[in-house]
């Protein structure tokens, strides 16, 4: 058994440890710090894929692409909703999916579904394509497209090898 | 200045949270209407939870930063519900506005599953009440 099986959960779990208590006190570090070793530890048969973040810049700018893309999407919904239904043309979309590790899928998933506009709605058994539902989608490859170049591509580059 | 700043905020995230709710009520079939709550309220409750940490920050106890910890599980569950809802529905043959899905030409294997689950079934082959015997 390895000491550290996932070197990126401890400090994460261990900030979440001190948001959690909202103090910077070195008791609470030092407790943290020892949650972030333990739980791990423990928890090391569910992770069974160790993360690796190979570039850990063009995840800040994935991050900050899609906070910006939620406020924007989040308007755009607005003013969907607001709008007249009966002009909607939703649809489901098949995108194709390069990703192969389950947090990398995971993730995208994850943020066609913060992104307003956009559920994930299954991932086929051999996690070739990811079903989407769209709002409103007048032109579904072009979305599948942008889908890909936003969130897929930076996503292969942090973890994925290229 | 503050006061001004903070009422924004709160009124925004009412704002975007009703629209959220409007949705639900607004839209059509069940797989619209599964953006509204879910995400339209995304901004919304952000709105409120930056009110919140704002105010509490300036009470003069410290920074607050509880809400950090809300957009974090916020972010991780409310896709995860919207995503159990719409796979939910795709099994229980939920009807859909939206088309199915042509799919890859080159894999018609994929696009017949898919549309397999998203076209309605057939109603079930019962007897009706008056045909049935005791």
């Amino acid at each position: 058994m390895k000491r550290l099986p996932h070197p990126l959960l401890t400090p994460i779990l261990a900030a979440i440890w001190l948001l959690l208590n909202n103090s910077l006190a070195p008791g609470h570090i030092a407790l943290g710090l020892l949650l972030g070793w333990a739980i791990p530890l423990f928890t090391a048969r569910f992770w069974p894929q160790t993360v690796r973040i190979r570039k850990p810049l063009t995840l800040l700018r994935f991050l900050a692409v899609v906070l910006l893309d939620i406020v924007l999407a989040n308007l755009v919904v607005a003013r969907l909703i607001l709008g007249r239904p009966q002009a909607l043309c939703p649809a489901f979309l098949v995108v194709p999916l390069r990703l192969k590790s389950d947090l990398a899928i995971g993730l995208l998933a994850n943020t066609i579904c913060l992104t307003p506009g956009t559920v994930s709605a299954r991932l086929s058994p051999d996690r070739d394509f990811l079903l989407v539902h769209a709002l409103h989608a007048p032109d579904g490859d072009a979305l599948i497209a942008a889908i890909k170049q936003r969130y897929e591509a930076p996503l292969k580059e942090v973890f994925e090898a290229c | 200045m503050l006061e001004y700043l903070l009422s924004f905020l709160i009124l925004a995230g009412a704002l975007f949270t009703f629209i959220g709710a409007l949705g639900l009520a607004r839209l059509r079939d069940f797989y619209t209407r599964l953006h509204g709550p879910t995400k339209a309220t995304t901004l919304g409750v952000g709105c409120l939870l930056i009110a919140s940490s704002v105010y509490f920050s300036s009470q003069g106890r410290g920074m607050s930063l509880h809400e950090v910890l809300v957009t974090l599980f916020l972010f991780i569950t409310a896709p995860i519900s919207a995503h159990l809802l719409a796979k939910t529905a795709l099994h229980l043959r939920i009807e859909s506005l939206a088309p199915p899905p042509q799919g890859d030409q080159s894999d018609t294997r994929e696009a017949g599953s898919y549309t397999e689950i998203i076209t309605p079934p057939r109603p079930p082959e019962r007897p009706l009440p008056e045909e049935r015997t005791r």
